[in-house]
């Protein structure tokens, strides 16, 4: 399935070069000013807003049913966390977050590899390849990023029943091991990282194709490959739409639909389900925490948005 | 001697077959994947919209015409259809508008030299990480109606406590808000890196001109990023018209029907309504390909506007 993965106008996509963190820095002379009090004061404010609701879920997943809706509302986590975190983790979706989390992985650490390693390669083969066609082939790609995912789903479903498929995680890892997004945003970063005199050495060398790719293309390819990764797991970690409708009912549910299950299950035990968001938030902000540097150098060099 | 003629023959061959088919072998996954699971279905979805076909019996379909069309439009289901078209609209308006204006405001604030920097932009990027799923439940606890945060601030301001899922406009503001929480550091920084790439001595020339900060924002910055404000508006219009997680995650039991009197429920909430719970595959599809048509209309009404701009300039 198309997800809906977005390039920025494509001029300006470039390659990291060792200038632009600097650049991000915003150390350039002559024209950034200083900050005075009131964009402090705003910018607080705003990450504030930004980081508040993720800590009430901690505090909300820590109280119980009834503290959790009381006026005023608890705003210091309270002592119920663990009993909370203990029976959403064996009970929600059916078999528990736990199993879901464990699916969540799956799901996201396939699509992550495959859509990697797949884009790489075709990244490559645009990027310094020649071949007839390409020109039309990368027009191709490009356009299938234009479709919306809502489009397919239905006749996904089908597919993936007729695949015997319906239920199973394989239907969500299938339709994304690549993207298009993927494969644009590699060959925007080896048009420029990859010297063409690096493969022709190669060549003289007697190295096959393959080879070429394996010790001269990846290693200059992998911080792309990092950022990419990343970008990708996010994704796929926090995709809904066809997870839910391929999943519906299952008792092997991924993060996100025994999420949904919570959410729209008869219980409004909000501290349970606050518990819930935790676990399913938490392992991507631990992730966000240790490359949040790089996945912001991510978004700004191609922008993505599920 | 003729043997190793031979090799280096083959040898050569086989050079030139990998030099010429490697290509193709590259590129294969990224399209057999694409015709299985993205071109394939989106024919599919056409197919299937002049159909009947049921949710329990996937493989039996019969044919409808445009009678999934029409019943849209005007028959029975066409009060559900004209309610989610005019919700995904304002929905629409209500969650992009002030989320890329405040986007543009801090990327602007955060172009400053300051310090910290680093951490206001992790804060503000954030929401991003969470999911749809995690961040709409987290919203619903605040916007509920009994002991939610948001009708305790209003309380301490001496408002009156507000239902904010029953309402038409207060569910549709609630929505917004989780989406504009979502979304608006991630455009922050996508401006601010529009806004580093601005060349520095058209401010200086502008500041030698005697341009007042705000002058220099309006008439400098804002020309400078007008192509990336352009391809911003149209993925977030793009995004809107899709919206289905935060309406149906927002509504808890009556999400799926965007809320007890549909009063936000969405498109995309609708097909997955009319397809996955009425189990109407083919209705759904027709619904699948209105939105493409109103996906298409708006790329072209933009594509409009950017030559329009290009031309003025």
């Amino acid at each position: 399935m198309t997800t809906t993965t977005q390039l920025t106008h494509s001029p300006t996509v470039t390659t990291p070069a060792p200038g632009r963190r600097t650049a991000l820095r915003g150390v350039r002379a002559g024209r950034q000013h200083h900050a005075g009090p009131v964009a402090y004061l705003v910018l607080g404010l705003v990450a504030l807003a930004s980081l508040f609701p993720l800590y009430w879920t901690l505090v909300a997943a820590s109280t119980d049913a009834h503290r959790v809706v009381s006026t005023p509302p608890p705003l210091v986590p309270g002592g119920n966390l663990f009993k909370n975190l203990d029976y959403v983790w064996h009970n929600a979706g059916g078999r528990g977050m736990g199993v879901a989390l464990l699916n969540s992985t799956l799901v996201a650490s396939s699509v992550t590899i495959g859509t990697v390693a797949f884009s790489v390669l075709a990244g490559f083969a645009f990027a310094k390849l020649r071949f007839r066609g390409r020109g039309l082939l990368m027009t191709l790609v490009v356009a299938t990023l234009a479709v919306p995912a809502q489009l397919s789903v239905v006749p996904l479903f089908i597919l993936m029943h007729n695949l015997g498929l319906g239920n199973h995680l394989g239907a969500l890892i299938l339709p994304t091991l690549v993207t298009a997004f993927g494969v644009f945003f590699m060959r925007q970063y080896l048009i420029q990282a990859l010297p063409t005199e690096l493969l022709e050495a190669a060549r003289m060398d007697g190295a096959s194709s393959l080879r070429t790719v394996w010790h001269v293309v990846v290693p200059i390819a992998r911080p792309a490959m990092a950022v990419l990764g990343m970008l990708t797991f996010v994704q796929s970690w926090n995709d809904f739409l066809w997870p839910i409708i391929a999943m519906n009912g299952s008792t092997n549910p991924t993060v996100q639909v025994a999420l949904a299950g919570l959410g729209t299950g008869w219980s409004t035990d909000w501290s349970v389900i606050m518990a819930g968001a935790l676990i399913g938030t938490l392992p991507l902000l631990l992730v966000f925490v240790l490359f949040g540097k790089h996945i912001v150098g991510g978004i700004t060099q191609g922008a993505i948005k599920g | 001697m003729a043997t190793s003629e031979r090799r280096q023959a083959w040898r050569s061959r086989l050079y030139r077959w990998d030099t010429k088919g490697s290509p193709y072998v590259y590129i294969a996954p990224f399209f057999l994947v694409f015709a299985a699971f993205g071109l394939f279905p989106l024919l599919y979805t056409g197919w299937l919209s002049l159909h009947e076909v049921s949710l329990y019996n996937v493989n039996q379909s019969t044919w409808v015409g445009f009678k999934n069309f029409t019943d849209l439009f005007s028959g029975a289901p066409s009060h559900f259809f004209w309610n989610a078209l005019g919700n995904t609209v304002t929905l629409g308006v209500l969650s992009t508008v002030p989320q890329l204006l405040m986007a543009l405001g801090l990327a602007h604030l955060l172009n400053y030299k300051m310090r910290g920097s680093a951490f206001f932009r992790t804060a503000l990027l954030a929401p991003y990480a969470t999911s749809v799923a995690a961040a709409t439940l987290v919203f619903a606890l605040i916007f509920s109606p009994e002991g939610g945060m948001a009708n305790w601030v209003l309380g301490l301001f001496g408002a009156a406590p507000v239902h904010w899922e029953a309402g038409r406009w207060t569910s549709q503001i609630a929505i917004s808000v989780i989406v504009t929480w979502r979304w608006t550091g991630y455009n922050a920084l996508i401006y601010l890196a529009a806004m580093q790439a601005v060349p520095g001595d058209l401010y200086e020339a502008a500041a030698l001109d005697g341009a007042s900060r705000w002058k220099q924002f309006l008439h400098v910055t804002i020309p400078a990023l007008r192509p990336t404000i352009l391809f911003t508006v149209v993925i977030s219009t793009i995004g809107a018209t899709q919206l289905f997680g935060e309406p149906f995650l927002f509504g808890g039991q009556s999400g799926h029907q965007g809320g007890a009197a549909n009063q936000y429920e969405t498109l995309g909430v609708l097909m997955y309504d009319q397809g996955f719970r009425n189990s109407m595959l083919g209705r759904a599809s027709a619904i699948a390909w209105i939105m493409f048509g109103l996906l298409v209309l708006l790329g072209a009404a933009n594509a409009l506007i950017a030559r329009r701009l290009r031309r003025s300039q």
